[in-house]
């Protein structure tokens, strides 16, 4: 029996949310008394799976198959959930991102086997085996039991911290009866950039709102991004008026970040800005109205105009990292 | 060519969250209850394929599962332009449970396209669209921001990371819609209110089937420390905040 987490790649690289899975995984197992199992597919080099191992896997398995160069739910279900049954696994962890919500729904239905999504803890009992998930769109959590033999877990981005050991995991080739007939999807064209850092993988966000008054004073908000190795992010009104592009918006109808730092500028902190925010372990909030609701879910803050504070913050970041 | 759009009846988003009988139900005293946003801008794009007689789409229908007291929201959607709506007639206890009766539906009375919003503000599980297409046996598209028609052939926008694609998958199938989906969500005209009073609700008795999971308990989050405070004239202050009592930079 096992834990068997589906650990994404982003051509052929694990990043810090794979690491995160891996050892959120193999907690569950160790609370279980399981083995962690940790599935790849597509091409990883050796190398790159074995870091695997130094967040808790004890097997990895690579699966290659043609049927899966593409994402097509039912062929990536299809394959999980074979893999799932070869494995005993008890529990399938999975991240809650745009490929794990296309995927884990199906394999519930697939395997009959309760879903908690969007988790943010450890299992709070493993009998009756309880989970806590975010819900009323940050408003609440809940405590949900997930009431079948085998379970799926999607687990919330930068929720659970990385836990190091110097497991020697073995590496497997995988193998599932699936072809290329289970594929429905076709992919007419990609338009994707590269290099970038993701809003939802950045560590520190810098978000701008109204308050910052026009598209052009966005310099600041981009160079204190820069300087502190974050992404730029906006409120939902700023990418309603074209300022800056969708992907940017922030909120409950945009992305939903937690990163460890999000500098709130000029945005007063509407409930629904908040709800795409309020995971954050740190809030600044800059505003000019001192009794402006982002204050209430911040813990640092300076009241002044955006465009008098920002240049002076940036000079301030500037001799930090000087020293 | 006919669409289905499955919608859920949440809380306003700018309801303030409270729980009854030892934090186990949510508090309904007050509340004004609409239709969850993303499946409101679902319902947009559909009526907007149906306004463009070059797409072939024909109906509109709307999905529900919930008790007759979601009736006005459901009202609501065939104000906004919905053709016709279907209440499955259960409280249900979990997602897996609301997928199945939806499935159930399609099973009967075929539709081409349905149509689930990326999450439902209440419970922010992400999963009925994509369960009610593995119950089905049909292709779903999730992260979808774009949804057109050429020639009867679907051209589906998905999010990926850092990007976006293109992508086509034959009908019937499953769209889960996100932000981008529509513009704004459309908004009903008196002519729609006047005319939604006579609109079809159709009532289905639910086929048995149990849920998976079960809420035991609801909590609210944990009080964050009071605001400090530094001085505009000196944001060196906050930066040392920041390295040395959050360290986070």
């Amino acid at each position: 029996m096992s834990v068997l987490v589906f650990a994404e790649n982003w051509d052929g690289k694990f990043k810090k949310l794979s690491f995160e899975l891996v050892s959120y995984g193999a907690k569950v197992a160790e609370m279980l008394g399981v083995s962690t199992t940790v599935l790849s597919i597509g091409n990883v080099a050796d190398d790159e799976l074995s870091k695997l191992g130094n967040y808790g896997a004890q097997k990895i398995l690579s699966l290659k198959n043609d049927a899966l160069n593409i994402l097509d739910s039912q062929a990536y279900t299809a394959a999980i959930a074979e893999i799932a049954q070869q494995e005993g696994a008890k529990v399938v962890v999975i991240a809650n991102n745009n490929m794990g919500k296309s995927i884990a729904p199906r394999l519930s239905v697939k395997l009959k086997a309760a879903i908690g999504s969007g988790v943010s803890k450890l299992p709070l009992s493993t009998s009756p085996f309880v989970v806590y998930k975010r819900a009323y769109s940050g408003n609440a959590y809940a405590h949900v039991e997930l009431k079948s033999d085998v379970k799926i877990i999607t687990l919330a981005q930068n929720s659970f911290d990385l836990i190091e050991t110097s497991n020697q995991a073995s590496i497997e080739t995988a193998t599932v009866n699936i072809d290329g007939s289970l594929v429905k999807t076709k992919v007419n064209d990609v338009q994707k950039q590269s290099g970038k850092l993701l809003l939802t993988d950045a560590e520190i966000v810098v978000s701008g709102g109204r308050g910052m008054k026009s598209p052009d004073n966005w310099g600041p908000i981009v160079e204190l991004a820069d300087l502190l190795g974050g992404a730029t992010a906006c409120s939902r009104p700023v990418s309603d008026e074209g300022w800056r592009p969708h992907e940017e918006h922030t909120g409950q109808t945009g992305k939903i970040v937690a990163p460890n730092l999000y500098i709130a500028v000029g945005i007063s902190g509407a409930t629904q800005h908040l709800a795409g925010v309020s995971s954050s372990k740190y809030i600044v909030a800059i505003n000019t109205d001192k009794d402006a609701p982002i204050f209430e879910a911040a813990q640092y803050g300076i009241v002044g105009d955006a465009s008098k504070v920002l240049p002076k913050l940036v000079e301030a970041v500037k001799e930090a990292k000087a020293k | 060519m006919k669409i289905l759009v499955c919608i859920s009846n949440v809380p306003d988003t700018t309801t303030k969250v409270k729980f009854t009988d030892n934090n186990t139900k949510f508090d309904t005293t007050g509340v004004q209850w609409v239709i969850n946003p993303w499946d409101e801008l679902a319902l947009t794009r559909a009526l907007e394929l149906k306004d463009n007689a070059a797409t072939g789409v024909k109906g509109v229908t709307v999905a529900h599962v919930g008790p007759a007291t979601a009736e006005p929201t459901i009202r609501k959607a065939l104000a906004i332009g919905a053709d016709d709506a279907i209440r499955i007639n259960l409280d249900p206890k979990d997602a897996y449970q609301v997928a199945a009766q939806i499935a159930e539906v399609v099973k009967n009375e075929q539709f081409d396209v349905i149509l689930c919003g990326i999450e439902s503000s209440d419970f922010n599980g992400s999963t009925v669209g994509s369960m009610v297409a593995e119950f089905l046996g049909y292709p779903s598209v999730s992260a979808v921001s774009g949804l057109n028609f050429d020639n009867g052939n679907a051209v589906i926008t998905r999010e990926i990371d850092g990007g976006k694609e293109s992508v086509s998958v034959p009908t019937p199938f499953v769209a889960i819609v996100q932000k981008g989906i529509a513009k704004e969500p459309r908004i009903a005209a008196m002519r729609g209110i006047m005319q939604a009073r006579t609109k079809v609700i159709k009532v289905i008795e639910p086929v048995a089937v149990d849920a998976l999971t079960e809420v035991t308990s609801f909590e609210p989050p944990q009080p964050r420390a009071k605001c400090v405070f530094v001085d505009a004239e000196n944001p060196k202050q906050l930066i040392d905040l920041l390295q040395n009592e959050a360290k986070v930079i």
